[in-house]
């Protein structure tokens, strides 16, 4: 890379003018980028953010070569990187370029990683591929490479497989091997984004740290404000395959120019103050030691697995309450939601709720009293039967409760307009709409049977911040005009401070601490709430 | 509807196989009317090889006209053919249908007996049955729908199994549908794509064991019917060819068409799927 120097301006490791991409002809827009221009410098970290289509992905694989040609192709402008041209080199010269100047780490830990081939070999195979030593020089840079990432015991590690190690720890694996031959650019897409939030905050600092020890150029791809907070430099906000606005940090975060940042800005959840004291409003729903394992049953050579699920938990709720309960994944809320309704049958406990356990109903009496508990799904897109209307599918549940065809057809479309959709959509099928307005969709479904308790199990998670600010605004309208009480699982803290009165945070099954919101965040008492607190990306945006 | 055609056509075979089977059916229909005597009748001089005056395909042994054995043996074929397939569907629907869904001592039960059928020979069995019941086409039918509908009741099991973890299951359960309502009206829609393909792959087969029965002999002694008509001159095929080739080629070609058809069905309903179910 010696003779490279010369030509190119010092810094300046990765230059992007004019880049325009075009998408196949039945795409919903003709471009996915559009005439986008930026650079990135040694030892910088720019940040790209954007919401689902904005095009910050495209632009990521464009600079890797990787678009997957010819439908998705580079129409116009050129890239620089390291001062040569790169949009019009041969497959060889990519192959030579990936991986020894430029490394990239996706979003999707899991399967990023070859499940049957042993971790050693993995990154093994990016340094034989490029540079020529002997194998047990191979091997020792493996597990320094493995070292230097944070990783347990390295010198075994080389001989496991993937499905040994946590999502967290298959990320840094993957970063070894992203850095593995010293790249000047590191690619990262999303790559925290499928990790717990104490988990995404170690690979936060690991990426920085690495990169300042390697003087590295980064372009960090994320949705998350929080987290170009904790590691950008620069920033650029991309929207609908262009560039709005491009800054450094400060600039953007404190000052910005164009409305969509603003707006973008404005939808990351902030820690709301003003909960209301719900202390004399009657308990709704409690529960008395509800505890749920499930076990896996053991063969001749595995052995018997239990997962306690939920361990115990006391919990009550009262009238136009909303209680967040809040915890890392496999941390079983989902598990306690799906008690609660009965998808989940509980081992031991009792939920009570007016004036019955209902952990002990026949399936009859249950049915009669399920509408009064309604439930609110994670995935909007598989929360609806794609093969039902959307008017039918809010009127179902009248329907099975006894109301007649034509009365919860009629409530369905008033229902419709509750949730800010026009009724004249009943007559559609859910896969004609958004992720957003699906989930308007299933809570128009959850209060067509004017339920006194709504559990929302993660809603906003698989939407857009933007989307996901209207979606919590419309929940917190809805539980303010019918006086409901809900129960708000998630696993992001932000979201919580947001919309809950009082707040339960979950560890493996139990919950460690329990009280109002804003002693929880200030005041929090059990430590490993305090390690979530931390762990919060952009905890200055939430609590300013 | 047009979607599910325009990915159809895509698929040449399955267009062929389309018009094969359309011909095949109206041939059934029109069979009294095309030849409005009886195929038992004894028509002509036996023997008579095809191209004969009056006989395109020739005369059997007895002097029956081949082609209007043909033609009626397409009413017989497709009627056990598709009343099979249908029954064994339901069968299968039913069984498969509930040991998904509630899965558990109960799945555990149903697919118990659904081995059970799997691991008698089959076709022995459909004999047997035959046999006791007396050979009619009622009872072809219930036999052939007997040995096939395991098959089915597996598939269906599968998908209801990766169905009623989805969300808008666990969202029927909370509104509080019954679960016979959930079983039909949710899951099961949503289940049909694998479920025609198979069920179109089952009328060929069961094309298949009617004229293996009725080659045997186990056939409804009414009803003239390709098997039988290969089974009653197989041992004349060295002097006289064409009394078996004709209604094998009958055969052969319908239960083509219909697996190219199943096939084209696999490419529109299951686009993902596609090429899996065959297996």
């Amino acid at each position: 890379m010696v003779q490279d120097e010369g030509l190119a301006e010092p810094d300046k490791l990765l230059d992007i003018r004019a880049l325009t991409v075009a998408l196949p002809p039945e795409a919903d827009r003709p471009h996915a980028v559009e005439d986008i221009t930026l650079t990135l410098n040694r030892g910088e970290v720019l940040c790209i953010v954007g919401e689902s289509g904005s095009g910050k992905s495209i632009t990521a694989h464009a600079v890797m070569g990787l678009l997957p040609e010819p439908h998705v192709r580079i129409v116009g402008g050129e890239i620089g990187f390291e001062g040569q041209a790169i949009t019009t080199l041969k497959p060889a010269a990519w192959r030579d370029l990936r991986g020894r100047r430029m490394g990239m780490i996706f979003q999707e830990p899991m399967t990023a990683l070859n499940p049957v081939m042993r971790i050693g070999s993995q990154i093994d195979e990016v340094l034989s591929a490029h540079i020529k030593i002997s194998s047990s020089e191979r091997q020792k840079r493996v597990v320094e490479l493995l070292d230097s990432v944070g990783l347990p015991d390295p010198a075994q590690l080389v001989d496991t497989y993937p499905f040994r190690l946590s999502g967290g720890q298959r990320q840094r694996v993957m970063i070894a091997a992203a850095l593995a031959l010293e790249p000047a650019l590191l690619i990262a897409d999303e790559p925290t984004t499928a990790l717990d939030v104490t988990t995404q905050m170690q690979i936060l600092h690991l990426i920085k740290d690495l990169q300042k020890k390697m003087d590295m150029g980064v372009l960090f791809i994320t949705h998350d404000f929080g987290v170009v907070t904790e590691i950008a430099d620069r920033v650029a906000v991309m929207q609908e395959g262009r560039i709005v606005e491009i800054g450094t940090l400060q600039q953007v975060l404190n000052d910005p120019q164009h409305d969509y940042t603003k707006r973008l800005i404005a939808a990351v959840p902030k820690l709301r103050e003003e909960a209301r004291s719900h202390e004399n409003e009657k308990v709704v729903l409690s529960t008395r030691g509800v505890c749920k394992t499930f076990s896996q049953a053991g063969g001749i050579i595995t052995q018997r697995r239990v997962v306690n699920a939920v361990k115990n938990v006391d919990l009550s709720i009262r009238a136009g309450e909303t209680l967040g309960l809040v915890g890392e994944s496999g941390s079983g809320k989902s598990t306690f939601a799906r008690c609660l309704v009965r998808l989940v049958d509980p081992d031991s406990g009792e939920i009570w709720f007016a004036n019955q356990n209902i952990v002990q109903l026949s399936a009859r009496s249950l049915r009669r009293l399920r509408p009064r508990i309604q439930m609110i799904f994670q995935d909007p897109y598989a929360s609806l039967n794609p093969r039902r209307k959307v008017g039918r599918i809010i009127a179902e549940g009248p329907i099975a409760q006894g109301t007649s065809r034509r009365t919860a057809m009629e409530n369905g479309r008033e229902l419709l307009l509750l949730v800010g959709l026009d009724p004249a959509v009943a007559d559609r099928y859910p896969h004609e709409f958004s992720g957003g307005q699906r989930q308007r969709i299933g809570i128009a479904r959850a209060l067509a049977l004017k339920p006194e308790v709504l559990i929302a199990d993660e809603p906003v998670s698989a939407l857009d911040v933007s989307v996901q600010a209207q979606i919590l605004e419309l929940l917190a309208d809805l539980k303010e005009r019918l006086n409901l009480a809900l129960i708000f699982i998630t696993h992001d803290l932000r979201v919580a401070a947001q919309v809950c009165d009082s707040i339960a945070v979950m560890r493996l099954g139990e919950i460690v601490e329990m009280g109002l919101k804003a002693d929880v965040f200030r005041r929090p008492k059990h430590e490993y709430t305090r390690a979530l607190l931390d762990a919060i990306p952009g905890k200055k945006l939430l609590l300013e | 509807m047009k979607e599910f055609w325009e990915r159809y056509k895509r698929n040449k075979g399955a267009v062929i196989g389309l018009y094969v089977v359309v011909f095949v059916v109206l041939v059934a229909i029109l069979a009294p009317i095309l030849f409005s005597a009886s195929p038992w009748e004894l028509a002509g001089r036996p023997f008579l090889p095809p191209m004969s005056p009056k006989f395109l395909l020739g005369t059997d042994m007895l002097g029956r006209d081949i082609l209007a054995g043909l033609a009626h043996g397409a009413r017989v074929s497709l009627i056990v053919g598709i009343a099979s397939a249908l029954a064994s569907t339901t069968i299968g629907i039913l069984v498969g249908g509930i040991a998904g869904y509630y899965g558990g001592r109960i799945d555990d039960a149903l697919m118990r007996f659904t081995e059970l059928f799997q691991t008698i020979p089959s076709f022995i069995l459909a004999i047997v049955l035959v046999a006791i019941l007396n050979p009619t086409i009622y009872s072809v039918v219930l036999a052939i729908a007997i040995i096939s509908w395991p098959p089915i009741a597996r598939l269906v099991r599968g998908e209801f199994l990766s169905l009623r973890e989805r969300e808008f299951v666990m969202a029927s359960i909370v509104i509080g549908q019954s679960d016979m309502r959930i079983i039909f009206t949710q899951i099961l829609p949503n289940a049909m794509g694998p479920i025609i393909v198979m069920a179109s792959l089952m009328v060929a087969g069961a094309i298949l064991l009617e004229g293996s029965l009725s080659f045997l002999g186990f056939g409804d002694p009414e009803m003239m019917s390709w098997g039988f008509m290969i089974g009653s001159s197989r041992n004349l095929i060295r002097v006289a060819w064409w009394m078996s080739l004709f209604p094998g080629l009958a055969i052969f070609v319908t239960v083509l068409a219909l697996n190219l058809v199943g096939e084209g069905l696999t490419d529109a309903l299951n686009p993902r799927l596609a090429r899996e179910v065959k297996a």
